[in-house]
């Protein structure tokens, strides 16, 4: 029966008022929790699908678009650019490697990707069964397409015209199903990847595509270009050359990801300031609570110290119950947090969006119980010091 | 047991409100501290329980001079030393009967002895509702359940304020005989301050305290 268990017990004693800062602590560690854990989630998301991608090469538009629609597979893409024009970038002695991707298509939702063996690669995705596409009309399925389309090896399907649900079938040139793809938590799970040849012949057979258009292999086409430089100094010169010199446009990742998630920055911004203000209301009622049960309990602490309590031990006592409180409400709000996430997550995946994590648990996440005892214990500071300065032989005489 | 010493107590530096010049209680004995209201009863037995610090004089309680501890030691020394009953035999009301005690034990530093507490609660007549929380139990067995409390660490000394006011004369006979019979039983000293007259004729030894300011001068024990 020491002090902490006695601070417990006045805890216990007044189930109604702990539970309400309880929640309230949790609520405001939870609502920072959740934004520190979603940008940590979404920047290594985007970090581990920009991987590897020093530059996107694409038709005239906006940067950023050409960037989601080209790396994370979230926007429409700017327009589509000529074959000898990326042809021509490939033979660019600053460009170590040029990975075409032909974009258009899709399959209930899931992006029909033409491209080259390359892009496999760079993702260090590996065949989980079947094998990669050799001819025309192969196609490989990311893991999350295969869950959740069901298809599997050997079976065929015909690509829809327009990137969301809904669109035109190319019901007379459909693909045969001959690899799935192990999983990676990057973007090329939730892609169907076939050969850039194939979306030439899809669209070869009448249909006015909006994707790789077909007609002579003067006239081909493809969406944009991953480009990886041959030489760090290639970031210096290239991207200004391209979009100076020719009709194409360069976009690169790490400028335009930044630029993305500072416009992003400023919504987290505002949830962590709301974040803020109910850790500080949560301080507010905690303190309020302190400060009523000094007067309630002020001959209880009269008797704690007749008892042979030191003024610092009634201080401390009342310490110990903020700080359980702090435990409770920050370890809640942790929980609450990655909850929220999970549902973000959720509603992500729905949304063939960011794949991020919400149980990945990380050794800093700690450091958001600082704010909730930094909260309790400022709380605490004032009816502590006044517990420890009370006049115990005048409360005493007073009920007497 | 206890001593004192040209005691002088004031709220301010130059007005007394207690003055008492010499009183001396022996390990065993008990006394009544009794005088109109106001006259300092209580502020006496804060005194001795070294609530209060007494403006000039000494303190001597069980040999050690209460005045010469730091705030600490003399907090440590009320803890292990004197058991204190109050008025309202006040419980502490989010722990049980038996955790009244242990607490006690805990707070004066000293080990926690379970059997020792639930023993100190037996020999006081509560047997079955140590985990009673106090609104739960009677106000005879809260009674009881405080004097168990005061007297857990063994004190040497035990003060009581006003114990049986508000009760009626069955209940206050029987708060007197639990408090005689347990500080006699435990050996330990007892006073205790109070008005009523119905203890005058359960203790011997009394201590009159005049009121100060109504012209009286300087209390002194005085044998009934």
């Amino acid at each position: 029966m020491n002090l902490l268990q006695l601070a417990w017990s006045y805890l216990r004693a007044r189930p109604l008022g702990t539970l309400l800062n309880v929640l309230l602590l949790a609520l405001g560690v939870g609502t920072i929790g959740f934004v520190v854990i979603v940008n940590e989630q979404i920047g290594a998301s985007l970090n581990r699908d920009a991987r590897g991608i020093d530059l996107v090469v694409g038709a005239k538009g906006s940067p950023i678009q050409l960037i989601l629609s080209g790396i994370f597979h979230l926007d429409a893409p700017t327009g589509n650019i000529p074959l000898a024009a990326a042809q021509a970038l490939a033979r660019d002695p600053q460009v170590r490697r040029v990975i075409p991707l032909s974009l258009g298509d899709s399959h209930r939702g899931f992006r029909i990707v033409g491209t080259s063996p390359d892009y496999v690669a760079l993702y260090g995705a590996t065949i989980g069964s079947g094998r990669l596409w050799k001819d025309e009309m192969e196609a490989v399925l990311g893991s999350t397409v295969a869950a959740r389309t069901g298809l599997a090896i050997g079976d065929r399907f015909a690509g829809a015209h327009g990137l969301g649900e809904g669109g035109g079938e190319h019901g007379d040139a459909a693909y045969t199903v001959v690899g799935v793809l192990q999983p990676t938590g990057t973007v090329i799970d939730r892609l169907v990847l076939v050969d850039t040849a194939s979306v030439w012949h899809v669209h070869d057979t009448g249909h006015a595509g909006s994707g790789g258009k077909g007609g002579d292999d003067g006239d081909r086409q493809v969406t944009l270009l991953l480009v990886q430089y041959a030489t760090p100094l290639a970031a210096a010169s290239l991207p200004r050359r391209i979009n100076a010199e020719t009709s194409l446009q360069a976009a690169s990742p790490a400028h335009e990801s930044a630029r993305l998630f500072r416009m992003l920055g400023v919504g987290a911004d505002v949830i962590r300031a709301f974040g803020g203000i109910v850790l500080a209301t949560a301080a507010l009622s905690l303190f309020i609570a302190l400060y009523h049960a000094l007067n309630e309990r002020a001959y209880d602490i009269a008797v704690l110290r007749t008892l042979g309590a030191h003024p610092t031990g009634i201080a401390l006592m009342l310490m110990l119950e903020a700080v359980l409180l702090a435990l409770a409400g920050g370890v809640l709000g942790l929980v609450l947090a990655h909850g929220l996430v999970a549902v973000l997550a959720w509603w992500m995946a729905e949304q063939e969006s960011l794949a991020i994590s919400a149980w990945a648990f990380s050794g800093g996440e700690l450091w958001l119980l600082v704010p909730a005892f930094v909260a309790a214990a400022l709380a605490a500071l004032l009816p502590s010091w006044r517990a420890a300065r009370a006049d115990i032989s005048a409360t005493l005489a007073r009920r007497a | 047991m206890i001593r004192i010493e040209h005691l002088r107590f004031g709220y301010r530096r130059d007005v007394d409100v207690l003055r008492l010049d010499e009183f001396a209680l022996e390990a065993r004995d008990r006394a009544l501290v009794i005088g109109p209201s106001g006259c300092g009863k209580t502020t006496l037995l804060h005194l001795v329980a070294g609530l209060l610090l007494p403006t000039r004089g000494k303190v001597i309680v069980d040999g050690q001079d209460l005045t010469q501890l730091s705030p600490r030691a003399r907090d440590r020394f009320r803890g292990q030393h004197v058991g204190v009953v109050l008025q309202q035999f006040h419980l502490l009301p989010t722990l049980t009967a038996l955790q009244n005690l242990l607490v006690a034990q805990s707070i004066a530093g000293l080990p926690v002895d379970r059997a020792a507490a639930l023993a100190m609660l037996n020999a006081l007549g509560v047997d079955e509702r140590v985990e009673a929380y106090p609104h739960q139990l009677s106000i005879g067995q809260q009674q009881r359940v405080a004097i168990a409390r005061a007297l857990v660490n063994r004190p040497r000394l035990v003060l009581a304020d006003e114990p049986t006011s508000n009760l009626d004369d069955e209940a206050a006979a029987a708060v007197a005989d639990l408090l005689l019979g347990a500080t006699e039983s435990h050996g330990a000293s007892l006073v205790i301050a109070t008005h009523d007259s119905r203890l005058k004729s359960r203790v011997a030894r009394q201590l009159v305290l005049p009121r100060i300011g109504s012209g009286a001068g300087i209390g002194r024990g005085v044998p009934a």
